[in-house]
């Protein structure tokens, strides 16, 4: 049932900081860093919400649906790992599907988190994973479908707070 | 003015405990004179519902918050729960200066409870629970809400050993929990694995990092031929209100959709005939939360020590109750649970008012064997009081004054912070504080005594969060405890304002607080592992050093005048209003 | 170092035909952003992984791109609908060059 077979194993003996100089500033690099092909770069590197959602979806302002539900916890018990799920309630046929859901977390330090891309055959666009957030902040996920159909979830608050003081 | 017990008594006319009124006589003051505690039989399930008992084994001063504040933010201004003192007796058309009015409201405390005495007390609960379980036999559930394991000396002495003790004579049936948790998960699993009987039920925590149930989310059980579930709901809020550290690989939350799914379940695959929801959510999360989740026919609410009124309240088709704390109250539901619907409903909140109830002697006696390792040491006394102490409040309550006083003297601090918790019972003017009451408002694992040097800016963001977790208009947000207390601390509060807006004017002993300036402040109950002497040692130190306390001046913040009328209010004029 | 790879799945064993099944997933990775400095006042590397394919029955079934934002050890949940039996292969890819994959089995009926 669980398989945890371990095929390939590069890179912990490798790594090893390598600090650039550059425009003055120190730029850390890994030894034989080098971004996995066809990851979008771009869009993951921009450090403003507009710039993201332009550099991955193309636009700025998605109309929101009800069909995109966003879950997550309103406090998060720990900012280093904040569960998230989002699942859109969209056919998932040949022809019409979800291929791919974008989540951003408005004002992270590059906002946008993931890109997920489905086929038909998940059967339902719908994932969980989880999210680092320094303070508090919105996080909003976008869908769009193999047909450039975009929508989005209602933006969701979650806070990030000292704690204690509880009843 | 210093004024010893006996002093004391003298003036208030007082000879001790005969000074009380005889069970006969409140049970008279009570009206027509039969036994309040007499419930007629209906329908085919009896709930009986405890909760926050706080370990409290034997009984207590308790009092109902003279601030409770809802805003119009949250529209909840003058709602239950957040209708307190005169308002609250007269929107319910309760009157003053009776049992009810004694348990319900924070109105002439000190003069009722003279007049009626302590409440609760495991032994006085445990002769109605027995008296009710003969009454309809094998009908009754007792149902207990969580927080019974923390809040006193023996219980944390006896890492909460002492509570399951009692928990099973009482054969409590369903338990769920918050700061059980704080004794650690490895605790709580042995506990619940090898000594306590009661099944512990939690929809709401999971595993990290595979997010897999800890425990069982629901239990069903046939009672009169009907199916009854019950779903557990623990404190959603567990890691964040208190360390994490306690309980690192399970996370926890409110989980609304996940509790849909687990109602569905029990009606659907399981066809319940009626579902509860045990939960140590809070009263305004818990109302939320049934505003949300369809098919919920009763919650048993905890964790906010808010005594919603008489009746349960009604949101939607779910009823709701929350049944106050350190055993002042025994919640009892009769219902007429029909094929797949409940028909009809009786409701009762019985005050335990423990000299109207005697003693069960099976449970006095596993109690005093139980304390008596320990009643010397608890029995200590420390120092006389001149006002009524008292923990639960929006603001510095007197007990909190004192304590938040003896930290910065005993600290050498310019300020204090100690947490806005609720539990913690009161002591009258006149009584001594022993070692056994600073422990009723100490007792936690994580008691250090701390001093930190806070910019003015991290002084006013430590305050602002907090308040946000009292005033933020979404129930989600709201966490259950009060307003951090302070000592030397002065501010102006604007509930109605949104976080980093609430306040203004802070100053730290009298002078406007800058934010660059550093502030050296002594708390205690930190989120993180820390150093540092226990706060009860600190408190008892200070108590012994003073011989008398009155918790005066207060440092009590101004409220702004949009809260002038609040009914959430009961004496505007301690807030300039 | 902390430990590192290690991925796991969790997935039902047996499914019926068209039934969706969830698939969860862990790997061991410092998820690391680059811009937080270590004790010696020195920034730490982004190290994370950047990619993970899923196919089944070697044919592409879903894939996501991540950022430094996902958190340590990553966890990921998906869907899947239960077509045929077969296998499942996941394969993450991080910064630093590092590969790893893993499988699970599914007998649909």
């Amino acid at each position: 049932m669980e398989q945890m077979k371990r095929r390939k194993f590069l890179g912990v003996s490798a790594v090893g900081m390598a600090a650039v100089a550059g425009s003055g500033v120190l730029v850390p690099a890994i030894a034989n860093a080098a971004n996995v092909a066809g990851w979008p770069a771009a869009a993951f590197d921009a450090k403003k919400l507009d710039e993201a959602m332009k550099d991955s979806i193309d636009t700025t302002s998605v109309k929101t649906s009800a069909k995109v539900r966003l879950t997550a916890p309103t406090i998060a018990e720990n900012g280093a790992a904040v569960p998230v799920t989002v699942d859109v309630d969209h056919p998932m046929t040949a022809d019409d599907y979800i291929e791919s859901v974008y989540l951003y977390v408005d004002h992270n330090p590059t906002p946008l988190a993931s890109a997920f891309h489905f086929t038909p055959d998940s059967g339902h666009a719908y994932f969980q994973e989880r999210i680092k957030m320094a303070k508090t902040d919105m996080v909003r996920a976008v869908a769009r479908t193999n047909k450039g159909v975009m929508m989005s979830s209602k933006p969701q608050e979650i806070k990030v707070t000292i704690g204690g003081c509880g009843g | 003015m210093n004024l010893s017990r006996r002093d004391f008594m003298a003036m208030m006319g007082i000879a001790g405990a005969t000074g009380f009124l005889s069970p006969s006589a409140i049970a008279s003051s009570w009206g027509s004179g039969k036994d309040p505690y007499e419930i007629p039989e209906y329908g085919n399930v009896t709930l009986l519902h405890i909760t926050d008992t706080h370990a409290q084994l034997l009984p207590v001063w308790w009092r109902e918050p003279g601030t409770n504040i809802g805003t119009r933010e949250q529209k909840e201004w003058g709602v239950t729960p957040h209708m307190v003192g005169d308002k609250k007796l007269e929107y319910y058309g309760i009157k003053a200066g009776t049992p009810e009015g004694y348990a319900l409201s924070c109105m002439d405390f000190d003069t009722l409870a003279h007049k009626y005495g302590k409440i609760g007390g495991y032994a006085h609960i445990a002769t109605l629970v027995k008296r009710y379980r003969e009454q309809v036999g094998k009908k009754a559930i007792l149902l207990d809400g969580g927080d019974a394991w923390q809040g006193s000396a023996t219980s944390l002495w006896t890492k909460a050993e002492d509570m399951v003790g009692a928990q099973n004579l009482l054969k409590e049936d369903y338990f769920v929990g918050h700061w059980e948790f704080t004794y650690g998960a490895d605790r709580v699993e042995y506990l619940l694995k090898h000594k306590l009987k009661a099944k512990f039920l939690s929809q709401n925590v999971f595993t990290i990092p595979w997010d897999e149930p800890v425990f069982d989310p629901y239990d069903i059980r046939e009672v009169s031929g009907r199916k009854v579930a019950v779903i557990g709901q623990s404190f959603p809020f567990t890691p964040i209100a208190n360390p994490a550290y306690f309980v690192p690989k399970w996370s926890f939350g409110i989980h609304p959709g996940h509790m849909q799914k687990m109602v569905d379940e029990c009606r659907q695959k399981h066809k319940a005939d009626i579902v509860l929801v045990l939960s140590h959510n809070g009263a305004d999360v818990d109302k939320k939360m049934a505003s949300q989740v369809n098919g919920i026919d009763i919650i048993l609410g905890g964790h906010t020590h808010e005594i919603m009124g008489p009746r349960p309240v009604k949101i939607n088709n779910t009823l709701i109750i929350n049944t106050s704390t350190n055993g002042k109250f025994l919640a009892r539901f009769d219902l007429d649970v029909g094929k797949g619907k409940l028909n009809g409903w009786r409701f009762n909140y019985l005050p335990i008012i423990s000299n109207m109830i005697p003693e069960d002697q099976e449970m006095a006696d596993y109690i005093n064997k139980v304390r008596a390792p320990y009643a010397k040491k608890l029995a200590e006394p420390l120092a006389v009081t001149e006002s009524l102490l008292y923990r639960r409040d929006n603001f510095n309550g007197t007990f909190d004054q004192i304590l938040c006083d003896a930290l910065r003297e005993e600290m050498d601090c310019e300020a204090a912070f100690s947490p806005g918790f609720r539990w913690g019972y009161c002591k009258l003017p006149g009584e001594t504080i022993t070692m056994e009451d600073v422990m009723g408002q100490t007792a936690i694992t994580y008691p250090q005594v701390t001093v930190t040097e806070y910019t003015g800016a991290e002084l006013k963001n430590v305050m602002e969060q907090v308040a946000d977790n009292l005033f933020n208009p979404n129930p989600y947000y709201i966490q259950g405890g009060d307003m951090i207390r302070v000592g030397n601390i002065q501010y102006t509060m604007n509930p109605g304002e949104t976080i980093d807006k609430r306040i203004t004017d802070l100053r730290v002993g009298g002078k406007m607080v800058q934010a660059n300036k550093r502030y050296k402040v002594a708390g205690w109950g930190a989120m993180q592992k820390v150093e540092g002497t226990p706060v009860w040692d600190i408190f008892a130190k200070w108590l012994r050093s003073k011989k008398t306390v009155s918790a005066n001046p207060r440092d009590l913040p101004v409220l702004t005048k949009n809260m002038a009328g609040n009914p959430g209010i009961a004496f505007p004029k301690e807030y300039d209003l | 170092m902390a430990a590192i790879g290690n991925p796991m799945i969790r997935m039902a064993s047996h499914a019926k035909k068209g039934q969706i099944v969830e698939v969860r997933s862990l790997i061991m990775n410092p998820m690391t952003t680059g811009l937080s400095k270590n004790k010696a006042g020195k920034l730490i590397p982004a190290h994370f992984i950047q990619t993970v394919t899923v196919t089944f029955n070697k044919k592409p079934l879903c894939n996501v791109d991540w950022s430094t934002a996902i958190s340590a050890n990553p966890y990921m949940a998906f869907k899947m609908r239960a077509v045929e039996s077969g296998t499942l292969e996941m394969t993450w890819k991080d910064n630093t060059n590092g590969v790893w994959s893993s499988k699970a089995a599914i007998t649909v009926a």
